[in-house]
């Protein structure tokens, strides 16, 4: 087995995969790396499993040093990564030579960056998975939901033999603010009608209080003029909208049921692009038709069959 | 009854049965429930049932959305309420006392009777779980006679014990870890409501029913109960 030592670490890194499934009935959430897209990347750069375990980094103040010579991948943002003080660009895997240091400094495009390693970090499986989720105390390398901490030892006992890197018109453009799709949901026609307006019409800004549970937005107060609703499932994604009017975004960490009204749900896409926003950025919503996003979902899916 | 589905994400699909939570419904959720779950077999992520409604999370490298919906249509037609009890019944013991249930006597001066009958009478009904959310095991049951039914805490506790039992409304519930909470607190169980290493992890399941039976203090500590008091909480 080869083994990273972590130098620096922060309450926001953490060992993450695809997420628990088969236990939302149980009230236990999904978890899982909140941009699905460059932790499967990371893995697809070692030929992994598009799930296994990674590490998510979220705005830097990570380090691990080497304790072999390893071959490791990083994919999604741009954390300033240097290896032993040389700048470390994401999207490719590359060699961490014994001794070497791997620190993420700074976000310089995106917010969260993933550490992939030959047959993906070990670590055991709890509920399924080794997802991470501080909550539950469930997942991460002890399997009791703590974050990666200094001194810890990332370990793994795969091969990869190669670098290489993504070609360049397959990454994610985090400089590019498409729209968010929104999956309409079944309460839409309940809100008012310059509510619906403005939650299509304008420019929605990411609000600091912003964790893996959910993302707040900041704009218009929505009016939801609908009777008050029974808790129900809640899916990743969901668009609810609390009696304050201000739009929550509910990411992998989210309450499994819950009874505020919803514009919706993102789609998966659209979830792993607003991962990468940080607090302050504008984003803005785009309705899609169910059918248009369950095709453009499995054709993004068939790029991680070329191999 | 009368079964709608609805559009909730790109991979998931509402089926709302009911418009108002009922113990009656029970044997039909359960009921849509199996068939749910027959139907989409391994095409099927997550099921996610709660008081009316079941959410159906599948895998859409399977099937498509309209497929989905064309399953769960032909799931619930012909559905009938599942006669034989599917769930199991749980007795949880419960120790009713101030120490760890401080709420027992606003419950008591809200309805006017002694703390002694509101034990009583929360004890002597068989609960339905519901659903199971907030946190992993955590079951919401009821519903609670009329008389013993409060609002939630106006600000809720920073810390409540693993264990604590409530009501909040016309619902009861036990906490299985030490959490956030707002429900009135009645007393204490020392059961393990969930456990990772047990077989589907948690002690109840939604359909279950679920009885408290009052214990003294002694038969709480010998069944392995944390009496800390809650303000002496860590």
């Amino acid at each position: 087995m080869s083994r990273l030592t972590i130098e620096a670490s922060t309450p926001l890194c953490l060992l993450q995969d695809a997420g628990r499934f088969g236990v939302r009935h149980l009230g236990v959430t999904q978890g899982g790396a909140a941009d699905w897209c460059s932790m499967s990347w990371a893995n697809w750069l070692l030929g992994n499993e598009l799930d296994a375990a990674v590490v998510e980094i979220t705005l830097g103040g990570f380090a691990v040093v080497a304790e072999e010579d390893c071959l490791l991948a990083l994919a999604g943002a741009d954390l300033g990564a240097q290896i032993d003080g040389q700048p470390l660009a994401p999207w490719r895997s590359f060699r961490l030579a014994k001794g070497q240091t791997l620190r993420f400094t700074q976000p310089l495009l995106g917010a969260r960056a993933y550490l992939a390693a030959p047959g993906g970090f070990t670590a055991p499986k709890v509920l399924g998975s080794s997802a991470t989720v501080l909550r539950e105390e469930l997942g991460g390398l002890d399997g009791m939901g703590l974050p990666l901490a200094k001194g810890a030892a990332l370990g793994y006992s795969g091969e990869a033999l190669a670098t290489r890197e993504m070609p360049s018109a397959q990454r994610p453009d985090f400089k590019m603010h498409a729209p968010l799709d929104l999956v309409l949901g079944a309460q839409i026609g309940q809100f008012s009608g310059q509510s619906l307006f403005d939650v299509f019409n304008s420019a929605w800004t990411i609000d600091s209080r912003a964790d893996r549970m959910g993302i707040r937005l900041l704009g218009a107060a929505l009016q939801y003029q609908g009777a008050p609703m029974i808790s129900e499932g809640i899916p990743l994604g969901a668009v609810q909208v609390p009696p304050d009017g201000h739009p929550i975004v509910l990411l992998n960490d989210r309450q499994t049921i819950g009874g505020y009204p919803r514009l919706g749900a993102l789609t998966p896409l659209a979830l792993a692009q607003l991962a990468q926003c940080l607090p302050g950025a504008k984003v803005r919503l785009r309705p899609v038709v169910q059918d248009v996003a369950h095709r453009e979902h499995v054709e993004y899916l068939q790029r991680f069959k070329d191999r | 009854m009368n079964p709608r589905v609805e559009v909730v994400a790109l991979d998931c699909l509402m089926l709302r049965l009911f418009d108002e939570i009922a113990e009656a419904n029970m044997p039909w959720m359960l009921a849509a429930s199996e068939r749910l779950r027959t139907a989409f077999g391994a095409q099927l992520i997550d099921l996610v049932p709660s008081y009316t409604t079941l959410m159906v999370h599948y895998d859409l490298t399977l099937l498509s959305p309209a497929q989905a919906r064309e399953l769960i249509a032909e799931a619930v037609v012909d559905l009938a309420p599942n006669a034989r009890s599917a769930g199991q019944c749980h007795v949880l013991p419960v120790w009713y006392d101030l120490s760890v249930g401080p709420e027992l006597s606003l419950l008591a001066e809200r309805s006017g009777l002694a703390v002694e009958e509101v034990i009583r009478r929360h004890s002597a009904r068989e609960y339905q779980v519901f659903a199971l959310g907030f946190a992993p095991g955590f079951a919401f049951m009821g519903l609670v006679e009329e008389m013993l039914a409060a609002p939630r805490l106006s600000t809720p506790r920073k810390k409540v014990a693993a264990g604590s039992v409530g009501i909040a409304e016309r619902q009861t519930a036990a906490y299985p870890v030490v959490s956030p909470g707002g429900w009135n607190l009645i007393g204490r169980t020392p059961a393990k409501l969930f456990d990772r290493h047990r077989d589907g992890y948690s002690l109840m399941q939604p359909g279950d029913t679920v009885r408290f039976e009052a214990v003294d203090h002694a038969e709480f500590i010998r069944l392995g109960g944390d009496d800390t008091p809650l303000e002496a909480l860590p």
